[in-house]
């Protein structure tokens, strides 16, 4: 079975020197000659104010974790859409029927988000 | 067959598919200037070689041999390992894309992709996946605001539509009944395509693609007007080449995910049954495969002089409160197609 | 050397070498970053045990959504510049402990196992067991009600994403 992956570890094995040598290549090409100015933060042509790192809203935070949340439903749907013909053959709609409680449960956590106004940018 | 003639095979394969994705990725960024010129009624790029045509060389050079800049204020590993996430994710993931039926050379049969594993189109979603890494770490390690702001924005959208790509993917599956690319190409033989039996799983993943890729209209980790550069503010040099290289590459990347999926692969209807001899055949059918990338690869650049760009908060409205239900329901009316016709 | 003795040793030494620099990092993007690579390894690892479709859900899963979150937390609440506010005394010698006790449990069933017995009894079997299509068959057969209960948690989840972050953008 190892074999079938093969060409995989050789294509990201490949993927990652290609990825270094060209991002390193400029460090052996380019001109070094730093000054204080053009290490300093570009903030158009001013002096940078304030803090860097500010904080940032909580609605990226939510995003991540409904992300999180979804792409699992994501991951439990794939092998009941790639088995639903053959399993459908079998032993019919309860298959279809089984999902789509699924769905509709997480439906609600999603209406719940929707509500409560969990999608709202401004 | 052995296990070095496996290692030898697949290493050729490898160096002939990053050599187009190299050329093209060269040529698509001159095609990009030229169209935009067409369309705003300029000449663009005409110096460099014939109608500009080695300009595409005279950018790396010039990009090589610019200073590499770190700022005092950056992080400066991570500020050089985001570029190289970026760059790994759009090299690896062409892998399992078959590009043409199995072909035989020397008494070997040679499939025309490189790893063809169960997982197959999960492993193409999984490595995307991580995609997500070079944005948010090249924002958060530059140390500008313009950087931060754009990483996180970028970042949010990403994750946001590859809810709806990922549910996308689930209505090819139904059909396909098989996560092997090879097995969902066959599964649109004739004028079954994907994209005229599911138009609404069709339209949500060509509208993830384009935001997964960052490309107008969902650029807004680079929206000049309040940015600069967003991400790559701090970017100069080879790093900043190889975020604009992985930007075209994931393009090609993501066309060839749409042919795949939606438009049949390398499959031409129906000419099987033509009568031609199998090697040309074979010849059309790979042909094809790339003439339907590159008219996407068109359309990408089309949409980018067609459409203004969204504001934020329209972008997460339509990821969430559009894409997402939409996905959904094209679960059910793929299974519903299933179920009543036996397709 | 077998193939897969290679890359099993390749995958478990950036597993354990990942762990560690992680753990032993300052910089808290750095041991994110070093879980990651952790992660990653041990999906080699899985597909080394032929679980092809675990493998590539780790990837998804761990390394692609919950370190994004990991570190849109650290951006968030800039830990690097928090004082550690409480520093529980002997926590470190609690920390020895689990760890000698999780470390002789696992040589214990290393040492009673007989490799080579029971595992390699029929790899055709153990690598179909690992497919996508193998385990839809099962989740969809026989364990529908397992299947029914992840959706209620995962509801459960969203619900308390949703009251978690609420306060702050009312």
């Amino acid at each position: 079975m190892i074999e079938q992956y093969i060409p995989v570890f050789l294509v990201i094995a490949f993927a990652i020197v290609f990825a270094v040598l060209v991002v390193f290549s400029s460090k052996l090409l380019g001109p070094q000659r730093p000054t204080p100015e053009k290490l300093s933060t570009y903030e158009s042509g001013m002096k940078p104010v304030g803090s860097t790192h500010e904080r940032v809203s909580v609605k990226y935070y939510l995003v991540a974790m409904l992300f999180i949340i979804f792409d699992l439903e994501v991951i439990f749907v794939y092998p009941w859409a790639v088995k639903f013909r053959i399993l459908y053959n079998e032993i019919g709609t309860s298959v279809f029927v089984s999902m789509l409680i699924f769905l509709i449960v997480l439906e609600l956590g999603y209406l719940y988000v929707y509500k409560k106004g969990g999608f709202k940018w401004e | 067959m052995s296990l070095l003639q496996l290692i030898g095979i697949t290493a050729v394969k490898i160096l002939i598919i990053f050599t187009m994705m190299m050329l093209t990725v060269s040529y698509l960024v001159y095609f990009e200037r030229k169209i935009s010129a067409w369309a705003q009624n300029r000449l663009g790029p005409n110096r460099v070689g014939w109608y500009g045509l080695l300009q595409p060389f005279a950018d790396v050079f010039k990009l090589a041999l610019k200073e590499d800049i770190v700022p005092t204020n950056a992080n400066k590993p991570i500020h050089t390992l985001a570029p190289v996430i970026a760059l790994f994710v759009a090299f690896t993931t062409y892998a399992v894309i078959p590009f043409g039926p199995d072909i035989s050379l020397f008494g070997i049969t040679i499939p025309l992709v490189v790893a063809d594993v169960n997982i197959g189109i999960l492993y193409v979603l999984a490595l995307s996946s991580l995609g997500v890494y070079a944005i948010t770490l090249a924002g958060w390690s530059s140390g500008s605001k313009y950087s931060l702001l754009g990483g996180i924005r970028s970042s949010a959208q990403m994750i946001s539509y590859e809810v709806s790509m990922g549910f996308s993917v689930a209505g090819v599956l139904l059909f396909a009944g098989s996560l092997r690319p090879a097995a969902i190409v066959l599964s649109q033989h004739g004028w079954m395509w994907n994209a005229l039996l599911q138009p609404i799983g069709f339209i949500t993943f060509v509208v993830s693609a384009f935001a997964e890729t960052n490309r107008l209209p969902f650029d807004l980790p680079e929206a000049e007007p309040e940015l600069v550069g967003g991400f790559h503010t701090e970017y100069s040099s080879m790093k900043f080449a190889g975020f604009f290289l992985a930007e075209y590459a994931n393009m090609i990347i993501a066309s060839a995910l749409i042919v795949t999926l939606y438009l049949g692969g390398w499959q031409v209807p129906y000419i099987e049954s033509i009568g031609l001899p199998a090697g040309l055949v074979i010849a059309i059918q790979i042909i094809s495969f790339f003439a339907k990338i590159a008219f996407l690869l068109f359309f990408f650049i089309w949409v980018r002089w067609s459409i203004p760009r969204f504001r934020y908060d329209q972008l997460m409205s339509l990821g969430w409160k559009v894409m997402f239900p939409l996905s959904l329901i094209n679960i059910v009316w793929v299974a519903g197609l299933i179920m009543i016709f036996r397709l | 050397m077998s193939l897969e003795l290679f890359l099993f040793l390749v995958f478990a030494a950036v597993a354990a070498v990942s762990g560690i620099l992680m753990i032993t990092r300052s910089e808290v993007v750095m041991a994110a970053l070093f879980l990651i690579l952790n992660l990653a390894s041990l999906a080699g690892l899985y597909l080394l045990l032929n679980a092809q479709f675990i493998a590539v859900v780790q990837v998804i899963v761990y390394a692609g959504a919950i370190m994004v979150l990991f570190l849109f937390v650290i951006m968030l609440l800039r830990p690097e510049h928090e004082k550690i506010v409480t520093k529980i005394s002997g926590i470190r010698t609690f920390a020895f402990i689990i760890a000698a006790l999780v470390f002789v449990q696992l040589a214990y069933v290393i040492l009673k196992s007989h490799p080579g017995s029971a595992l390699n009894s029929d790899v055709t079997a153990s690598v179909n067991a690992g497919t996508v299509e193998s385990i839809g068959t099962e989740l969809y057969t026989n364990y529908i009600l397992p299947f029914e209960a992840a959706g209620f948690l995962l509801l459960a989840a969203t619900i308390g994403a949703v009251v978690l972050a609420k306060r702050k953008f009312e």
